[in-house]
Order: structure tokens, then C-alpha cells, then sequence
């Protein structure tokens, strides 16, 4: 090998040396909150999803329950309130469940078989809603009444505003972690940035006597710690889209869990900003904290 | 000047450096060379008292405007403050570097530097493969690459033996002939003297008498 040095094929060597042992530890944090943040966007989406099928369900269709009442029968009763619900402004769809499937609900808590034939149990008219213009319970409560029908509306209203709330918590929770992992992105950067002046501290003073300007060097961090950041993030999310098609493999075939967490394919892509995200914030965080502490030189 | 509450290091000092003069500053450790130097190098900033270079007070001089004037002043340290992961080229690179300047701008320049201190040969090492005179030389090779107005040396011969102290001395000279004005603190009496350079010497922190000049000793 020649040693020959050619000056016109030189080009000048990073400032700042290449990495030492605190960086590894930087990335190792940056890759471990890159995986966190990405799983918590897919896990966002995935709560988000969940809840808004759950509420279109509720939304789209009511329940109304007819007791038996006069001469009719509860079949009777309850073959009239579909008719007549069905000729409600904002209803697409009413049926009336027979016997057989109204005791099939209330199996679970009684048991099958466990009712004597001539019980009087209350039959159930299932409503399915026009999406666009739904009828209210109320509104079928009247409608019902005026026809005569002893019947109770549930319209699901109770579920759907719990449910709403839930999917917002799951919203806002999601939005809270990824925040709270971009402020401690920026904490840990800062520590860094701290640590890598110090420890650098001759090539600072080398750099300054030489009539570099505060934002000249703090640039050299800026960019040092983007890149890092931006590499750890990466590997991070990289992971955290593993561990979600993981997890989407392993829901196949369970219904509780998809119902759960219903992962689709395109949220895989949640994760993708995150690199950029992180570079971002170590690039703003590392030049305000170099900017400060060389700020407090002569 | 003090450290916090420690007494004055320097004080009731007053001189005057004529653009292209040539100074020793010598004194007993502890007398405040370095610290004075600091104080002209920027690196530190006077507790009382007025300095003024290029006709700026440094007190009301900006921060802004504190490297712009770093850069027209050149320091060759005792301890040679290279920086280690970079090359021979490359710390003899770094004011013009940092100037601002295309690389293809001054690679020749520096090239041309480094032969002329006698490390033409060893552009591609790094400073730990240096002996003491070959770093103190590029030392100097930094501090001059962008023709400072002001070259300031600290100790600069400490390291190296007399033949080596004095081609350094020759170079100080030469840099001084095409127009920079030299301070170099010196605890080197004899090569002091040989110069024939003025000198102002701080004894306990006070400008004392200078020693006496002899042309027989001179360059």
C-alpha cells in the first residue's frame, strides 16, 4: 500500500470524530422509542379502527322489544312494530326474531331449555337504520306508541357514546405516547449534545480559536446527532413493522383478537415518519443545547 | 484580570503592540503570560481595564463579531491543541476550513505550507505519529495558514531541542517579515536574548523591566 498523499485528491475529514461509545448508547435509546412510537401509531390505528366498526355497527340498527299484550300473541306484537317501524322515515330494514331466536339471546344467562313453553318472554324486532338520516329512538318510540305497541326502544345510544369515548381515549392516548417519545427523543438528545461537548471539548476550543462561530460548531452536532437519529430511528421502526406484521399473523384465524385489534396492511406504514421525525427533533434539540452551553464561553 | 475570586493575576498593565512588531513576553511561571495572552487570543474575557486590537474595545465587541476577529488572529499553543483524529493536512486545513473557503481553494496553499515547514513528507499522518518538534511545526503551520495579522505563541520552543528552537524562531521571524505582528512568551532566556527582539517581561502579574539587549547574541 502507498503511503503517497496526494493534495489535490484531498478532501477534508469529518470535525467532529466519528463515533465513540456514547453514541451507541444514544442509538440504542433512539432505535428503542423509534419501536415504541411506531408501535403505538399501528396500535392507535388499529384501537381507532376498532372502534369506529363498533359504532357504525351500534349506530346503523336499534333493538326494540315487544311485550305481549291483549289478545295478540308476542309474535303478533311483534310482526306488527316491524311493519310499522319499517314505514318509519329514517329506517331501512326491521325483521322480527322468532321465539326460537329471541331465546337463543337470553340463553347465555338462563340456559337452554331452562324456560317453560308458556312463559311469556318478550320478542325482539332487529332495525337496521337508514346510515345516511338514522331514526331516532325516540322517534320510533312514537311511532310505536301510536300504533298501540307496548315496546321498548334501544337504540344503542348508550353503547355508541361509551364507545365514542373509548375510541377518542384510544386517539388521544396514542397521540400522548408518540408526543411523550418525541420529548424524550429531545431530553436524551440534549443530554447528549451536553456529554459530546464536553467529552469534545478540545476540538470545541480548537474549532473556536480557529474562528468557528458558535453556529458553526453547533451545526457539527446538529448534524451528527440528525444522522444518528435518523439511522436508530429507522432501525426502530423497522422493528416496530415487524412486530405489527407479527402480530397481524398471529390475529388470523382469532376473531376476538382481530376484533380487538384490527391491523390492516397500510398501517404498516405508520412507523415510516418516525426516522425523519426523530432527525428532526435531535437536529432542533442538539443546536439549541450547542448554542446554549457555547453561549456560556467568552 | 482575576479568576473569580482569586487575586489579580494581571493588573496595572499597559503597552501597546505596533502593527509588524516583534515582542518576547517573558517572565517567571506564574506570572500571567498565558493569561494575557488568553486575554488577546479572545479565550478569555478582562475582569477590569481596557483592550483594544485592530482599534476595537474587545468589552463592546459583539459576539457575532468575536470570530470574525479570532480569525485574523493566530495561536500556537505550548501543548500544541492539535486535534488528534484528523490528519497532518487536515489540522493545518482548518482555518480556511472554517473561513469558509472550497477545499479546492486553499489545498494548495496548505500543501505548499506544510513543505515549508519541513512536513512535506508526512501531509498524511496523524499527530500522534509526530515527534514533538514535527507537531510544534504544525502547530505553527495552522496558526498561520490564513496570514494572521497577530501570530501569538505560547512556549512555543518548550518541547524541542535548541536547533529545533531555533528554526522555529527563523520561521516566527520570517512570518514577522511579510507582516505579522509576533508576541511569543518565552521562558527561554537565552534564545531570548539571541533574538534581539524587545521584550516585555511580567513579573507577578506587573509589566517589569525588560532585560538588556545584545546585538552580539543576535540573529
Amino acid at each position: 500500500m502507498s503511503l503517497a498523499f496526494d493534495a489535490n485528491r484531498w478532501w477534508p475529514a469529518p470535525l467532529l470524530p466519528r463515533g465513540d461509545g456514547r453514541d451507541w448508547a444514544l442509538l440504542f435509546v433512539v432505535a428503542a422509542l423509534s419501536f415504541l412510537a411506531g408501535l403505538a401509531a399501528v396500535g392507535a390505528l388499529a384501537g381507532e379502527r376498532a372502534a369506529a366498526g363498533w359504532r357504525s355497527e351500534l349506530i346503523g340498527s336499534a333493538t326494540i322489544i315487544v311485550r305481549a299484550q291483549g289478545t295478540d300473541t308476542a309474535d303478533e306484537e311483534a310482526a306488527r312494530a316491524a311493519e310499522v317501524v319499517s314505514g318509519t322515515k329514517g329506517v331501512a330494514e326491521a325483521r322480527a326474531l322468532d321465539a326460537a331466536k329471541a331465546d337463543a339471546l337470553i340463553a347465555p344467562w338462563i340456559g337452554a331449555n331452562a324456560l317453560p313453553p308458556d312463559l311469556p318472554t318478550p320478542r325482539l324486532v332487529a332495525v337496521d337504520l337508514d346510515r345516511k338520516a338514522p331514526a331516532t329512538g325516540a322517534e320510533l318510540k312514537r311511532a310505536l306508541s301510536a300504533a298501540g305497541i307496548d315496546a321498548d326502544v334501544d337504540d344503542h345510544s348508550r353503547w355508541t357514546a361509551q364507545i365514542m369515548r373509548a375510541g377518542a381515549a384510544i386517539e388521544s392516548t396514542g397521540a400522548g405516547l408518540f408526543l411523550l417519545i418525541l420529548a424524550v427523543l429531545g431530553a436524551v438528545v440534549a443530554f447528549a449534545t451536553r456529554q459530546g461537548l464536553a467529552a469534545r471539548r478540545d476540538v470545541v476550543e480548537a474549532l473556536h480559536l480557529s474562528g468557528a462561530t458558535d453556529g458553526y460548531i453547533a451545526r457539527l452536532f446538529q448534524a451528527r446527532f440528525a444522522r444518528s437519529a435518523a439511522q436508530a430511528g429507522l432501525a426502530g421502526a423497522v422493528l416496530a413493522v415487524l412486530a405489527a406484521v407479527l402480530l397481524k399473523l398471529m390475529s388470523t384465524g382469532d376473531d376476538q383478537f382481530t376484533a380487538l385489534l384490527p391491523i390492516a396492511w397500510r398501517d404498516l406504514a405508520a412507523p415510516a415518519p418516525f426516522p425523519i421525525l426523530a432527525a428532526l427533533v435531535a437536529a432542533v434539540t442538539a443546536r439549541m443545547t450547542a448554542m446554549a452551553v457555547l453561549a456560556e464561553r467568552p | 484580570m482575576r479568576y473569580g475570586r482569586e487575586a489579580e493575576v494581571l493588573k496595572d498593565i499597559s503597552f501597546e503592540l505596533p502593527r509588524g512588531s516583534f515582542h518576547f513576553l517573558t517572565g517567571p511561571s506564574g506570572s500571567g503570560k498565558s493569561t494575557l495572552l488568553k486575554l488577546i487570543y479572545l479565550s478569555e474575557q478582562a475582569s477590569r481595564g481596557r483592550i483594544e486590537i485592530f482599534g476595537q474595545d474587545l468589552a463592546a465587541l459583539k459576539r457575532a463579531d468575536r470570530p470574525l476577529m479570532r480569525r485574523r488572529i493566530g495561536v500556537v499553543f505550548q501543548e500544541f491543541r492539535l486535534l488528534e483524529h484528523l490528519s497532518v493536512f487536515d489540522n493545518a486545513a482548518l482555518a480556511p476550513r472554517i473561513a469558509g473557503r472550497k477545499p479546492g481553494a486553499y489545498r494548495a496553499d496548505v500543501a505548499d505550507l506544510l513543505a515549508w515547514v519541513g512536513l512535506g513528507d508526512r501531509m498524511h499522518a496523524m499527530p500522534q505519529a509526530l515527534s514533538g518538534g514535527e507537531k510544534q511545526r504544525l502547530a505553527i503551520a495552522r496558526a498561520v495558514i490564513n496570514r494572521p495579522d497577530i501570530l501569538l505563541a505560547d512556549e512555543p520552543t518548550g518541547n524541542v531541542d535548541e536547533a529545533m528552537a531555533l528554526r522555529i524562531l527563523r520561521l516566527f521571524t520570517e512570518l514577522n517579515r511579510v507582516g505579522a505582528t509576533v508576541l511569543i512568551a518565552s521562558h527561554d532566556t537565552d534564545l531570548v536574548i539571541r533574538s534581539g527582539m524587545p521584550v516585555l517581561n511580567l513579573d507577578a502579574g506587573r509589566l517589569a523591566q525588560a532585560p538588556p539587549f545584545n546585538p552580539e547574541l543576535a540573529l
